[in-house]
């Protein structure tokens, strides 16, 4: 490889960690939100799919993609609370729950979506990071997500309010002991919906960074499992929404080497390379995971439901 | 009696309401829901030719139900079946072709056998994962369907290809002895009966012998099971194995009852609704029958819908996904007593009566 190849992939690799974690970070702000109230929400693929097809559809009907973001966000948040108000119900596991709910927002967005494959949708603006630079791949690779600063003010925002504030205190208190919530006189359920409502309203960012950003388009295959991975990356950050932004760029860096490799003609291997982010999801799982034992930062009504 | 009653009219209810809440969305779209109704019966029961589709989907729902209802049992939520699937349909394409199979049944049970090893190992390493790792292994188990997807479409697009699939990227085709055929002349093959068989011996395992047994006791109690002293371990990662095994087992009857070889035709969602499929039978494998059979018929239904009344091909996904989360919110109606509600308001117009006499 020449030495311009070597930047392109570089290059290929630290731009796609900005545009391929972008979704990564929100759905996982969401999830920790979730899981700090203490509920696992694996529906957030379903959020995740679901609001990608609504701020698509939204920016395309309505022209204007900040619209779309609003449309996808509160689609997303629609489902999350169908999730918090199921799981309210007696004897209904979150687990369960949150796999028909993947299967329910897959299933409403493909078709509720079928019209909307063909269009093209007015896109979220992009903030070239990489003026300073002559090489155009570089330029090009830098193009950043102008929903990503906000991503990053939301983990600050929201380690700030886990700590200091009236409502972050209240959902840590209803993941780490409910009965010690309701002892004081507040509605477990009631935290823990808003908590997921909320969680959903900002895992449904990340759907709309995926269809008005990159890849920038609506189909069917839109996503395949970040959601996921997004929960996973909540146990690998230790529930903390800061240390959320790094595992999710660290991910989109692991997702872009396919695409990175394919862009300079190095075709071999591509769906190989493809799998990056769910061998690296295990790899740290391994790692990260002990038998026997909580792990470190977990809520603690999440280790006790297991 | 009044117990097994609610545990057959509760999921009954719950596909009946999905059933209506979907009448209702569709009717949004200007389509009639009886219409819409008349011709999911009609897609999968209406005449021989439905049926025949519907069996043939009937059959790997089954198995990959009994890849969740199995784990689930021991007390694991396995969502990863579609991985399993894919893989033993790949190892079953590429025993066929390496491998010199008498080209008779005997060929044909070495292949399938091949991928139930493949599924059951896959599986198995989930579980392995969560025992000696304390990995949650429904994320596991999902992740590693990405991953088993992944290494197919490498390998069918790599190495294992057929030079002479264009198009579409397949492998060798099985040789015509290894195929699975019809049964008595028709379109439903026999992993329609392998599927049946399964169903019913792994429901005669957990009922009726001592490790299927320790498999329940170790999914209802782990507590209960470390105290007798049962190989809690063994147990969790060996139905995990069993689970992957039939899941494995479908892939490779896909390849080599409807495919031919194995593409990437293989990965049609059929781990996915067996998750549900599972839930709706409640992890009964004996259950898991006629559960499959009615989402067969509504997979077989749901292309009838797109081509009579112009509905998108993922309304059946839609269906499928409210059924789910009826299923799962009847739960709450579980323990219900239904004598005390009904009985409340006479109570009250009694302590009335009582008060004003």
């Amino acid at each position: 490889m020449t030495a311009d190849q070597w930047i392109a992939l570089l290059a290929g690799i630290v731009g796609g960690a900005l545009r391929v974690g972008a979704p990564f970070l929100f759905v996982s702000l969401g999830e920790c939100l979730t899981e700090k109230s203490g509920r696992i929400n694996l529906g957030l693929e379903g959020v995740l799919v679901l609001s990608a097809m609504a701020s698509f559809g939204g920016a395309y009907l309505t022209g204007s993609p900040w619209l779309g973001v609003l449309i996808g966000a509160s689609a997303g948040a629609l489902l999350a609370l169908l999730h918090g108000l199921l799981c309210s119900i007696e004897r209904v596991n979150d687990v369960a729950t949150g796999i028909a709910l993947m299967l329910l927002g897959t299933g409403l967005a493909f078709y509720l979506g079928k019209p909307l494959i063909q269009p093209q949708a007015p896109q979220i603006p992009a903030i070239p990071l990489g003026d300073w630079s002559d090489n155009a791949a570089v330029r090009a690779a830098l193009q950043v997500n102008a929903l990503v600063p906000i991503g990053i003010v939301l983990a600050l925002l929201m380690g700030w309010g886990f700590a200091r504030t009236r409502f972050g205190l209240l959902v840590r208190l209803a993941g780490d002991s409910a009965s010690a919530a309701r002892a004081l006189g507040y509605s477990v359920s009631g935290i823990r919906i808003a908590a997921t409502t909320a969680g959903g309203f900002i895992a449904g960012l990340g759907g709309a960074s995926l269809t008005l950003f990159y890849p920038g388009s609506w189909n069917e295959g839109i996503s395949s499992g970040q959601g996921l991975i997004a929960v996973a990356l909540v146990i690998f950050a230790r529930w903390s929404p800061l240390r959320c932004v790094g595992a999710a760029l660290l991910f989109g860096g692991a997702g872009a080497i396919g695409p990175a490799l394919q862009s300079i003609g190095i075709g071999w291997g591509y769906h190989l390379f493809n799998t990056v982010p769910y061998v690296l999801t295990l790899v740290i799982l391994y790692l990260s995971c002990s038998p026997g034992k909580v792990a470190a930062g977990s809520p603690g009504e999440l280790s006790s439901a297991r | 009696m009044r117990e097994s009653l609610r545990e057959f009219a509760l999921p009954v209810l719950a596909i009946a309401a999905a059933l209506l809440l979907f009448g209702l969305l569709v009717s949004f779209t200007g389509v009639s829901p009886i219409e819409v109704w008349a011709i999911l019966f009609k897609g999968a029961f209406g005449d021989w030719f439905s049926w025949q589709n519907t069996l043939q989907r009937a059959a790997p729902l089954m198995l990959t139900a009994l890849c969740v209802a199995i784990p689930a049992r021991a007390g694991l939520v396995v969502i990863g079946g579609e991985g399993a699937l894919v893989l033993g349909g790949l190892a079953c394409a590429a025993v066929a072709h390496a491998l010199p199979l008498p080209a008779n049944v005997v060929g044909t049970a070495v292949a399938c056998l091949a991928g139930a090893i493949v599924g059951a190992a896959w599986i198995a390493l989930a579980g392995w994962l969560r025992q000696h790792r304390g990995i949650n292994e429904t994320i596991s188990s999902l992740l590693l369907a990405y991953i088993a997807i992944g290494i197919f479409k490498h390998l069918v697009e790599g190495v294992l290809r057929d030079p002479a699939s264009l198009n579409k990227p397949s492998t060798y085709s099985l040789d015509a002895g290894l195929l699975i055929g019809g049964i008595a002349g028709s379109d439903v093959h026999w992993g329609l009966a392998v599927g049946i068989m399964a169903c019913i011996a792994l429901g005669f395992w957990l009922r009726a012998t001592p490790s299927g047994f320790s498999v329940r006791v170790v999914g209802g109690n782990p507590r209960t099971a470390q105290l007798v002293g049962l190989p809690a371990s063994r147990l969790i990662v060996g139905a995990c194995a069993i689970g992957g095994a039939c899941a494995g087992v479908a892939g490779a009857v896909e390849v080599a009852a409807v495919h031919t070889n194995a593409n990437a035709s293989l990965i049609a969602g059929y781990g996915y609704a067996g998750i549900l499929v599972a839930f709706i039978a409640r992890h009964n494998p004996l259950a898991i029958i006629p559960v499959a059979i009615l989402f067969g018929g509504f997979g077989a239904a749901g292309s009838m819908l797109q081509r009579r009344l112009g509905l998108p091909d993922a309304s059946v996904l839609v269906l499928q996904g409210i059924a789910f989360v009826l299923i799962l919110a009847s739960e709450g109606l579980r323990t219900v007593d239904w004598k005390r509600v009904g009985a409340r308001p006479l109570q009250r117009l009694r302590l009335v009566q009582k008060a004003s006499a």
